[in-house]
C-alpha cells in the first residue's frame, strides 16, 4: 500500500511535469534556430550568437533563438543535413562564412554545390591581413613582394588553415600578386590563429596571413607589424593606419563575411521575411554595438544580392583552385 | 611589483566576486565530472550568460576561470569511481585511481586526488604570478621542430609503461596513432581514411574516443559479468572515507614534481591537460616505481597526473595573459571572452587593466581554496556511488555516455562511432591490452605528426631542422637517455649482483 501511494505520487508528478513541458513547447510553437556548423566557441558560434543575441535584444524575434552545434567537415555535415533533411524549415538559418565558399569550390561539401541552398545575407565582415614580426626586414608589402620574387623558398608563410583553406588562399593570392607561383610558396599550416601568431613571434615563420580582428589585441603591443589589410578600402578605428594591399599596388582582397543560408526548398515568403528581418536588424544602434564588440565590420548584402555574391565567389575560387592545382 | 596582485585580491574578495568564484568552482566540478562535458563546453555555455548578465569583465573572467579550474578537479571523479575519464586531462587518473577504488579505497583516493589537484594548481599559480612574462618569452621559442622533439620525448617516456608486455603496449600506441590519422590532413587538406563520409572529415573526436574506449567497454565488461557467478559480488565495502596524513606525505614528492612539470607543459602553446597528465604519470613511474606497483593502485600514480593536469590548466594562462596567445583550447575560448569586453591581453594588461589581470590571478588562488574545501568533504559522498547496484550503475553510465557524445555533435553518427570504438576497446581489453597507450598514441601521435610536417615545410624538407636548436637537442638527449639508461643500469646491476652474492 505504502509502495502504491509513493508510486502514485511519483507518477502524478511525472504527468504534471510532462504536461508542463508540452505546455511550454506549445507556447513556443515555432522558435527560430541557428545551426553553428562547428563546436562551441569558434567563429560559427560567434556568427550564430550575433544573430541570436541581437535579434532578441532588438525585439525582432519574440522567443529566444536556439543555437545548436553541428560540427563536422568544416561545415560539410551541416550543409548535407540542411540539403538532405531540413530542406524547407522556415525557422532555420545556418551560419556560414567565406570559408564555406572555399570548401564548396573545392568540392569538400560532398555532392551538393553552392546553388543548392538559399543564401540569406551577411551581418558583418572581417578582412585578411598580412602580418610580420616588428623587427622583420619588410616595412611594406612591396618590399615583401620583391624579396618573395627573388627568393620564394626563403620566406615561410604560416596560418591556421591547411593548404587550400582560406588562410592559405590569402598567402597564395599575395604570392600571385607578386608574380610568384603559389606552388612555390612555402606554407605551414597551424591549428588556429593563436598558434600561428606564437610561431611568428618565435621566428619559426616569417609571414602570418591572419584576420584583422584577431590582431586587435596585438596592434599596440609593438610586437608585430601589419603590412597590409586585404580590404576594399581602409578600415577605420584602430586599424586606420593599416594600408590596404591595393593602395600598395597589389590587387589582393580577402573579405571574410559572416552570414547565413537557409534550406533549398524554403518558401519565398519565409526567405523574404528573414531578409527583411536582417535588414531591419542591421539598421539598429544596438546591433552596430554588438557587431563591433565581436570585431566585425559592417557589410550590407542580403537576399538576391548576397546570393549572387556568394555564387560568384565560389566560381572565382574554383578557377583559382584549378589554376594552382588544388583541383582538376 | 606585485601591486596588481594586491589590487587583484581587493577585486576578487568583494562579496559578488567571491560568490562567482564559488559558483564557477561548483559548476566546473560538475562539468568536469560529467563525461563529455569538459571545460571548453562549460565555458562556452556560460560565456554568453555572463555577458548578457552584464557582469563586469573581471567578474566574468573570475566565473569562467573558476569553471576551468573546477573542471580539472571534477574530471578525476568518474576516472576513479567508474574507470571512465571525466575529461581529457583525467585519462591517466584511471590507471591507479580505479584500482584504488576497487580495493575499497575510493574515499581516500578521491581525497588524495583533491589534495594533489590543490598542490599542483597552487604551484602553477605561484609560477604564473612570479614568472609569467619571462616564461612567455621562452614558450614562443618552442616551434614545430621543438614540439616534435618534445613528442619524441613523450613517446620515449611512455616506454616505462610497457612493463610486462612491451609488444602489447607498442601495438596499442600504434593503434592510437592510426586512429589519429583519420580526417582532413592538417597540412595539405587531403582526406585520409574518411571513406567519403563528411562526419569523418574532422577525424574521430577526443570525447568520442575516451567515452567509447573507456565507458562503453566498461559497460560491456559489466554486462558480461552480470550473469556470471560473481554477479552479486559488488565492489568491496567502503573502507575509510578520508585520506590519511601518512598517505599524503607518501605522495608529497609526486605532487611537487608533477606540479612543476604540469605547469611547464601548460605554458607551452598547443599542449594541454591530456599531455600534462601523460608526461607527469610516466615521469613519476620512471622515478619512483621501484616495486612495479604503478597501475595496481599506487597512490603516487594517482597523485601525479592529478597534480599535473591542474597545474597545466593554470599554466596555460601564462601565454594567454602575457602574449594574448591561448595555451589550450579552453584558454582560446576565454580569450574570446576577453575580446568581447574589449580587453587587450598582452604585456600591457598588467599595467593597463591591473584589476583584470590581478583579479583573475587572485581568483585562481581563492578558487583553488574553494575547490579543495568543496572536494574534500564531498569525497566520501561521491565514493558512495560505488555501492550502487549494477542495474543502476550500468544504465547510468550508458545514459551519461550517450548524452555526453550526442550533445557535443547533435549527430547520430557520433553515437555509432562511439559504439564502434567501444566494441573495439572491449576487444582490446579482453585480449589483455591496456587502453592508456592507445589513447596516448592517439593524442601524442596527432601532435607529433602535425609538428613534424610543419617543421619540414618550414625547412623545405631539410631534416636537419629537427635538431637545429638547443631546446630540441636537449629533448633528443633526454629521450635517448630514457630509453637507454634503464637498460644500462639493469646490466650494471645484474653484473654486480653475482659478485655480491
Amino acid at each position: 500500500m505504502k509502495f502504491n501511494t509513493a508510486f502514485l505520487r511519483r507518477s502524478a508528478a511525472a504527468v504534471i511535469g510532462a504536461a508542463l513541458m508540452t505546455g511550454s513547447v506549445h507556447a513556443f510553437a515555432k522558435p527560430t534556430e541557428c545551426i553553428a556548423p562547428a563546436k562551441p566557441g569558434g567563429g560559427y558560434d560567434l556568427t550564430c550568437r550575433l544573430a541570436a543575441n541581437s535579434l532578441q535584444e532588438t525585439g525582432l524575434i519574440d522567443q529566444p533563438m536556439m543555437v545548436s552545434y553541428m560540427p563536422g567537415g568544416i561545415g560539410a555535415v551541416a550543409y548535407n543535413h540542411v540539403n538532405g533533411v531540413r530542406k524547407d524549415d522556415p525557422n532555420l538559418i545556418v551560419a556560414a562564412s567565406t570559408g564555406a565558399a572555399v570548401n564548396l569550390a573545392l568540392g569538400k561539401f560532398g555532392q551538393y554545390d553552392a546553388d543548392e541552398v538559399r543564401w540569406l545575407g551577411a551581418l558583418g565582415v572581417d578582412y585578411g591581413a598580412i602580418v610580420v614580426k616588428a623587427d622583420a626586414p619588410w616595412q611594406n608589402l612591396k618590399e615583401l613582394a620583391q624579396d618573395l620574387k627573388t627568393q620564394p623558398g626563403k620566406i615561410v608563410f604560416g596560418a591556421g588553415g591547411t593548404v587550400g583553406s582560406q588562410d592559405w588562399m590569402k598567402a597564395a593570392l599575395t604570392a600571385k600578386a607578386a608574380d610568384v607561383s603559389p606552388r612555390d610558396l612555402r606554407y605551414v599550416a597551424f591549428e588556429g590563429g593563436g598558434e600561428s601568431l606564437a610561431a611568428l613571434l618565435g621566428e619559426h615563420i616569417h609571414v602570418f596571413t591572419g584576420d584583422l580582428s584577431e590582431l586587435r589585441p596585438h596592434l599596440d603591443s609593438g610586437k608585430v607589424r601589419v603590412l597590409a589589410a586585404l580590404a576594399e578600402e581602409r578600415v577605420g578605428g584602430p586599424y586606420a593606419d593599416i594600408p590596404t594591399a591595393a593602395e600598395q599596388g597589389y590587387d589582393v582582397q580577402w573579405p571574410i563575411w559572416r552570414g547565413y543560408y537557409m534550406g533549398p526548398d524554403v518558401s519565398d515568403e519565409a526567405y523574404n521575411t528573414w531578409v527583411e528581418r536582417l535588414k531591419e536588424l542591421a539598421g539598429t544602434e544596438q546591433f552596430a554595438e554588438m557587431r563591433d564588440a565581436r570585431g566585425l565590420f559592417p557589410m550590407e548584402r542580403y537576399g538576391d544580392n548576397f546570393d549572387t555574391y556568394v555564387k560568384e565567389m565560389v566560381v572565382q575560387f574554383k578557377e583559382l583552385a584549378k589554376e594552382v592545382g588544388l583541383t582538376q | 611589483m606585485f601591486d596588481f596582485l594586491i589590487q587583484g585580491f581587493d577585486v576578487a574578495l568583494s562579496p559578488m566576486n567571491l560568490g562567482l568564484a564559488f559558483l564557477g568552482a561548483l559548476l566546473g566540478t560538475l562539468f568536469g565530472a560529467l563525461p563529455g562535458i569538459g571545460p571548453i563546453n562549460g565555458i562556452a555555455i556560460l560565456m554568453p550568460l555572463a555577458y548578457t548578465l552584464g557582469l563586469p569583465a573581471e567578474s566574468a573572467l573570475i566565473l569562467l576561470a573558476g569553471v576551468y579550474t573546477g573542471a580539472e578537479y571534477g574530471g578525476r571523479m568518474s576516472s576513479i569511481l567508474l574507470n571512465v575519464p571525466g575529461d581529457a586531462g583525467a585519462v591517466m587518473t584511471t590507471l591507479d585511481g580505479h584500482p584504488l577504488a576497487k580495493k575499497g579505497l575510493a574515499g581516500p583516493a578521491l581525497g588524495l586526488s583533491a589534495v594533489s589537484s590543490f598542490v599542483g594548481a597552487t604551484i602553477a599559480i605561484i609560477g604564473l604570478t612570479l614568472f609569467a612574462p619571462l616564461l612567455a618569452e621562452v614558450a614562443v621559442m618552442f616551434g614545430p621542430a621543438e614540439f616534435f622533439a618534445l613528442m619524441v620525448f613523450a613517446f620515449a617516456s611512455m616506454s616505462v609503461m610497457m612493463g610486462n608486455d612491451p609488444i602489447k603496449t607498442g601495438i596499442g600506441a600504434v593503434l592510437g596513432v592510426l586512429i589519429a590519422m583519420v580526417g582532413v590532413d592538417s597540412g595539405t587538406g587531403v582526406m585520409r581514411y574518411t571513406f567519403g563520409m563528411a562526419e569523418l572529415y574532422d577525424g574521430i573526436d577526443f570525447v568520442v574516443m575516451i567515452i567509447g574506449l573507456f565507458a562503453i567497454s566498461e559497460i560491456l565488461l559489466m554486462l558480461e559479468h552480470a550473469h556470471g557467478k560473481n554477479a552479486n559480488q559488488e565492489m568491496p565495502p567502503l573502507g575509510r572515507v578520508m585520506v590519511s596524513a601518512k598517505e599524503l606525505l607518501y605522495c608529497k614528492w609526486a605532487m611537487l614534481r608533477s606540479g612543476v612539470i604540469g605547469f611547464i607543459v601548460g605554458v607551452l602553446p598547443g599542449t594541454g591537460a591530456s599531455v600534462a597528465g601523460a608526461v607527469t604519470y610516466t615521469t613519476e613511474k620512471r622515478l619512483s616505481d621501484k616495486h612495479n606497483t604503478f597501475g595496481t593502485g599506487d597512490m603516487r600514480g594517482l597523485a601525479a597526473p592529478e597534480a599535473g593536469n591542474n597545474a597545466s590548466a593554470a599554466g596555460s594562462f601564462v601565454p594567454m595573459l602575457t602574449l594574448g596567445i591561448p595555451g589550450s583550447g579552453t584558454t582560446a575560448v576565454l580569450l574570446g571572452a576577453l575580446m568581447l569586453y574589449n580587453i587587450t591581453p598582452g604585456p600591457m594588461l598588467f599595467t593597463e587593466r591591473p584589476e583584470v589581470a590581478g583579479g583573475l590571478i587572485a581568483s585562481l588562488y581563492i578558487g583553488n581554496l574553494v575547490l579543495l574545501a568543496l572536494n574534500l568533504p564531498l569525497a566520501g559522498l561521491f565514493a558512495k556511488t560505488l555501492t550502487m547496484p549494477r542495474w543502476v550503475l550500468v544504465p547510468g553510465i550508458a545514459i551519461l555516455a550517450f548524452v555526453g557524445v550526442y550533445q557535443l555533435h547533435s549527430d547520430l553518427m557520433a553515437i555509432y562511432l562511439m559504439l564502434i570504438v567501444g566494441v573495439f576497446g572491449y576487444a582490446l581489453r579482453k585480449l589483455g591490452f591496456s587502453l592508456a597507450p592507445v589513447i596516448l598514441g592517439y593524442v601524442l601521435g596527432g601532435l607529433m605528426e602535425d609538428n613534424l610536417r610543419r617543421a619540414l615545410s618550414i625547412s623545405g624538407g631539410e631534416v636537419g631542422i629537427l635538431w637545429d636548436s638547443a631546446i630540441s637537442i636537449c629533448l633528443w638527449i633526454a629521450a635517448a637517455m630514457l630509453l637507454v639508461l634503464p637498460w644500462l643500469l639493469s646490466r650494471a646491476f645484474s653484473r654486480k649482483s653475482p659478485v655480491t652474492a
